[in-house]
């Protein structure tokens, strides 16, 4: 008898832990969180944690706990963080990453150990086409839209060329490429700067040279500050300088003045008349001191969408879980948003501009819709339904 | 073209201004000390931090640029009683190991005490606004500032080095540092000096390039390999080398992403020539150090070494 209650004992406790139905819920948060772009990782953790509050401290009804690791902006460290996370610390889902690149370092891991993968920024083309998969969500957009979105609105001011800069790594070369794919007028010049180059009087004076009618940019982070106070001192100012990932709320408070009128294409603006975002914004002011960007909204986002998913089926059954979250029932600071079959958002880009609002903050504002409901053009590729 | 060929060039001064306020006074410290310092990168940041936090509490540029010098001074006094007098008589490894740990604790530090998001500071009224050139070419008012800035120092300096006493002694140290020590001279006030003023130069170059850039905390890695090539080039413990090499490799990195892919282009398919330019540009400054270094291994104004 007592050897039958020693070995039934023995028994239970090798049954998996997963039979306590209501552990916490773990999240892995890995974003970059030092280096020059670290303001962008520190955004949209940010965004995860007001998610977090506003929802009471529970995703998916569930008690839950969040995991924030900083990636520091290499692949290879991305890797082996996200394995520890997935593997050692039993991450249910891991929201991350900023960088394109880290994406496809963490993608592997992530997946093959079984958690969920919820990107609350980057978006590259391959995981949007070829590459896509059932467990890896992506609630930004895709990386192409942006730049996109500018070249139309190019196209219907009847811009007759552009030139066209961007820093030489990938996420640049598809940021050119992209607009490219749209823009109707004639490419006046390309110039590709090493990433991380400040000082682009060198190429300035190459547009200066040639005269635009307009010039496209891509510059994320500090290299954008750099340009657009850069811009208005060469003499620039009377060419309209448009960019994606630019001029937005992680580099408008160090552009400040340079930057006001500027245009740029985003998903999303702090004056975007939707349902909560007012709320969220005036949240996120008065608990970080600062005006959110689309990477805070990436975050908060990220967070909602999982626990709508949770909460209507758990993290059991892995195929009902898949399914939920391809619905994504909650309410986006975008307003209108769904899930294409490649797991990339269907929804609205806006041309904004920068202002300085009432408040003596600098930020984006709304000039007009460009895209409806717009899904991105890799979905054809992606063999998923 | 030849409007486009100026304006270059004269962004090429500017920037190499800028790399040898920064290199001189590392160049004094790795020749008369035989000192690695990898930290002198960090004391441009500091620089430009100081410069941002007082402006924007002052809201005057002058006078913020003004308090910049005593107080990257003061942190470079700091710095060397505290850290490096200990690392002199160690190896270059140790020194080596220490700076870089400095440079990751500084660069926290920073970090805590201002945030990961890029600062910047205002432009003065007066230098702000671009001057014509030539056609439709202009110029920044503030650049042109930077270059009289930048020369009006490497005057002083030379004028320090060449007609003072201390500047004697200096020159002197960096020929034979026993020899000094055994006339009687206090080297290690000396170095104390030398140092203070090389952290107090970066701290400056810092300061004001933070209108044209914005402050952040990678700026000071990012110069840092660029000065430690001027020095190579122009001959460790050589402000006049530095001087020149730093004239060489603004104007020769500025060109060189230019002209390259215009140079190219005659040689080869317009598409080939844009992604080979664009590959070998930042690689130019580099085969230039190799160049020199394979002529004169001591660099253009450094002395065979011997020690």
């Amino acid at each position: 008898m007592r050897r039958l209650a020693l070995s039934t004992a023995l028994i239970m406790s090798m049954l998996p832990l997963a039979a306590q139905a209501q552990e916490p819920l773990k999240i892995g948060v890995l974003l970059t969180l030092s280096g020059p772009p670290a303001v962008l990782g520190e955004h949209a953790r940010d965004g995860v944690l007001l998610a977090e509050k506003t929802l009471g401290d529970k995703v998916g009804g569930r008690e839950v706990e969040l995991i924030v690791v900083d990636d520091e902006g290499k692949p290879d460290i991305a890797a082996q963080k996200a394995r520890d996370l997935v593997e050692a610390q039993g991450a249910d889902f891991v929201i991350g990453p900023i960088f394109s690149n880290i994406m496809n370092a963490i993608a592997g891991p992530v997946t093959s150990g079984g958690a969920i993968l919820v990107s609350p920024n980057a978006g590259p083309s391959n995981f949007a086409g070829k590459d896509c998969n059932p467990d890896i969500f992506v609630v930004s957009y895709q990386n192409d839209q942006m730049p996109r979105t500018l070249a139309e609105h190019m196209n219907r001011q009847g811009v007759a060329n552009a030139y066209l800069l961007a820093p030489n790594y990938q996420a640049g070369k598809d940021s050119l490429n992209g607009f490219k794919s749209v823009f109707k007028g004639e490419v006046a010049g390309e110039l590709f700067v090493p990433l991380g180059q400040l000082d682009f009087s060198a190429e300035l004076a190459q547009i200066a040279a040639s005269q635009p009618a307009a010039v496209y940019a891509f510059m994320p982070g500090g290299m954008g500050v750099n340009l657009v106070k850069q811009w208005s001192q060469a003499g620039l100012g009377s060419i309209p300088l448009m960019s994606a990932f630019t001029v937005d709320e992680t580099t408008l408070p160090a552009e400040q003045d340079a930057a006001v009128g500027m245009l740029t294409g985003s998903n999303w603006a702090p004056d975007l008349q939707t349902p909560g975002n007012a709320e969220f914004v005036a949240a996120f002011q008065g608990a970080y001191g600062r005006v959110p960007s689309l990477y805070a909204v990436g975050g908060y986002d990220a967070l909602m969408l999982i626990d709508s998913a949770v909460k209507k089926a758990g993290t059991e059954d892995r195929e009902a879980l898949r399914a939920a979250l391809k619905q994504a029932d909650f309410q986006s600071l975008r307003g209108s948003f769904k899930f294409s079959t490649n797991n990339f958002p269907v929804q609205d880009f806006y041309l904004t501009k920068a202002i300085k609002a009432e408040d003596g903050t600098y930020r984006t504002s709304v000039v007009e819709k460009v895209f409806t409901a717009a899904a991105d053009s890799y979905v054809g590729e992606c063999p998923m339904k | 073209m030849f409007n486009l060929f100026l304006l270059q060039l004269l962004n090429g001064a500017q920037f190499g201004i800028l790399l040898f306020l920064v290199a001189a006074g590392l160049t004094l410290v790795f020749g008369i000390m035989d000192f690695i310092n990898l930290a002198h990168g960090v004391l441009y940041m500091i620089g430009g931090y100081v410069m941002a936090a007082l402006s924007a509490a002052t809201g005057n540029f002058w006078l913020s640029l003004a308090l910049v010098l005593p107080v990257t001074l003061a942190v470079g006094l700091v710095l060397e009683l505290l850290v490096f007098r200990r690392l002199y008589d160690r190896s270059h490894l140790d020194q080596v190991l220490a700076t870089f740990g400095l440079v990751l604790v500084l660069s926290e530090l920073v970090k805590i005490l201002w945030g990961a998001a890029p600062l910047s500071v205002a432009m003065p009224e007066a230098l702000a606004g671009s001057i014509p050139l030539a056609g439709l070419m202009r110029y920044p008012v503030y650049r042109i500032a930077v270059i009289g800035a930048g020369l009006g120092v490497a005057l002083a300096l030379w004028f320090v080095i060449a007609r003072t006493r201390v500047g004697m002694l200096l020159r002197a140290g960096a020929a034979n540092r026993a020899m000094v020590s055994a006339l009687g001279v206090d080297i290690n006030r000396l170095f104390m000096l030398v140092f203070a003023a090389g952290a107090m130069l970066a701290g400056f170059a810092g300061a004001i390039v933070s209108p044209i850039l914005s402050v952040d905390p990678g700026m000071g890695d990012s110069i840092l390999i660029l000065t430690f090539v001027v020095i190579v080039i122009g001959g460790v413990g050589s402000v006049k080398g530095a001087f020149l090499a730093a004239l060489l490799v603004g104007i020769v990195d500025t060109m060189g992403r230019m002209f390259g892919p215009i140079l190219l282009k005659s040689l080869m398919e317009p598409a080939a020539a844009a992604q080979a330019g664009r590959t070998i540009a930042p690689m130019l400054v580099y085969i230039l150090m190799a160049a020199v270094l394979f002529w004169r291994p001591s660099g253009l104004f450094g002395r065979s070494v011997a020690r």
